[in-house]
């Protein structure tokens, strides 16, 4: 096979005629990467943890309406969600508010509605782990806290979530990971994120090779870095006395 | 607010349910493949030959670590011409449908073998003893005795990662194979009815996988009271 490999390829200057090299366009891919993921992130947590919460209340209505936002979620692939809130929803919104989003710098477009996308998504997944980590508790916690004299609000608040929240850390740790490889699919709207800016090096290059082992190697970089901040985080919050506990 | 036409929908029936052909047969194709290639590989992880067990942690923590669309792009992009220069295909051969396959296939593995992993190691040890008191080689025990328990407790899980697999099948998308969602943006971007279709295509994988979860939990409850 008559390949020429040339790894020397990403210090060369770029072919737009501006002073960045190859290399360049792979960083800013993956500070669009981090910095969407991490911002989806936030959102995701916040969002998930409330619809989790309402879906173990005690009201038909409340955990009725959550069941129906995980499933939602959950049920419609990645890739469509991705394409109705970046092709449908500037439609639907009311005139004024969708044509100043179309008339926004394209970047933000894509960004806005990626964000938006991951975190909805990934927050109907958090939501299942809140879920469950509340639903792991011993039902004499929240008793106690009732008989306590606390209201129910309260009794979430100081007795149920914080052990939840050191319960589900593990799981939330694969959640996080996963949003960063979701972020790729962000790719498919032009967004200029990681994956992205491989393809685009394939275009300018013809180094197919290089390119995408190069890009692979940074997906698994993130991963490992990811990996041991989480492990960092689960080790000091871990509930003595669980398992994987002191 | 957007006038709504949604007429372009019926005439496109046939064209997207050719499209759902296609994204079913790559499902099913992956599934199958993905299981017998994730089983092969989890039996590889448990194995006491140090070099396959480092070879399937090596293969499982690679593919879970990398992004589905990044996969795809290697399955279509380079596999390709790779394959081209070494058997010296014509150039151009049309392989999109069986580098999807193939692609979908080689990931989804990774992580079926951790379901079939945790799932073997599920079934009691007293099993695998018992197995060998009798006579039992390794190979014996494992395919006669440990495996089909195993499968057994598996089934939910697995079909769940099947759901899991067929909305991910729409990220061919990549490829501009005409799976469902594809037919369905190809549909939309012809007529400029793009809100229509997508808002189509997202009830018909709702529907389906919606329905399909609720088969699975049912099954899964009939087991736990069996």
């Amino acid at each position: 096979m008559a390949y020429n490999w040339n790894w020397g390829v990403f210090l060369q200057p770029t072919a737009t005629g501006d002073d960045s090299t190859y290399l360049d366009w792979m960083f800013h891919g993956l500070q669009m990467t981090i910095g969407l993921s991490l911002s989806a992130w936030l959102i995701a947590l916040l969002l998930g943890a409330v619809v989790g919460v309402l879906r173990t209340v005690p009201n038909r209505w409340l955990s009725g309406l959550a069941t129906a936002y995980v499933e939602v979620f959950r049920n419609i692939p990645l890739l469509v969600q991705l394409f109705l809130w970046y092709f449908v929803m500037p439609e639907l919104l009311p005139e004024d508010l969708g044509n100043a989003f179309k008339q926004s710098n394209p970047i933000v477009q894509q960004f806005l509605s990626s964000m938006v996308c991951l975190a909805l998504f990934t927050s109907a997944r958090v939501a299942e782990q809140v879920r469950s980590g509340i639903n792991s508790l011993p039902p004499g916690q929240k008793n106690a806290g009732l008989a306590l004299g606390f209201t129910l609000p309260q009794t979430y608040r100081h007795v149920m979530l914080p052990m939840a929240v050191r319960l589900i850390v593990p799981p939330l740790t694969s959640e996080f990971l996963n949003i960063f490889k979701n972020s790729a699919v962000c790719s498919t709207i032009g967004l200029l994120e990681l994956a992205a800016q491989g393809r685009q090096l394939v275009d300018y290059t013809a180094q197919p090779y290089e390119s995408f082992i190069a890009v692979t190697i940074a997906y698994l970089l993130l991963n490992v870095v990811v990996m041991s901040g989480m492990r960092w985080v689960e080790v000091h919050v871990r509930v003595p006395g669980y398992i994987g506990g002191k | 607010m957007h006038e709504f036409d949604w007429s372009s929908i019926p005439n496109a029936l046939p064209f997207l349910w050719d499209g759902m052909k296609i994204s079913l047969e790559i499902t099913l194709s992956a599934v199958i493949f993905g299981i017998v290639w994730g089983t092969l590989l989890a039996l590889m992880r448990l194995s006491s030959i140090t070099p396959l067990s480092w070879f399937a942690a090596g293969y499982v923590n690679l593919f879970r670590a990398v992004p589905l669309v990044m996969v795809l792009l290697w399955f279509f992009l380079i596999v390709p011409h790779l394959l081209e220069s070494l058997f010296g295909l014509p150039r151009g051969t049309d392989m999109r449908l069986t580098s999807a396959i193939a692609g979908f296939a080689l990931f989804e593995a990774a992580y079926y073998s951790e379901i079939i992993r945790a799932g073997i190691q599920s079934v009691p040890k007293g099993q695998m003893a018992a197995a060998s008191a009798l006579g039992m080689t390794y190979g014996q025990a494992m395919r006669l005795v440990v495996l089909p328990q195993a499968f057994r407790n598996m089934v939910p899980l697995l079909l769940t990662q099947g759901i899991i697999l067929f909305q991910d099948t729409s990220l061919v998308y990549v490829s501009a194979l005409a799976d469902f969602f594809g037919a369905a943006y190809k549909v939309g971007d012809r007529d400029g009815r793009l809100v229509e279709l997508l808002l189509f295509a997202g009830a018909v994988y709702f529907v389906l996988c919606f329905a399909a979860s609720r088969v699975v939990r049912h099954y899964q409850n009939k087991m736990k009271t069996a």
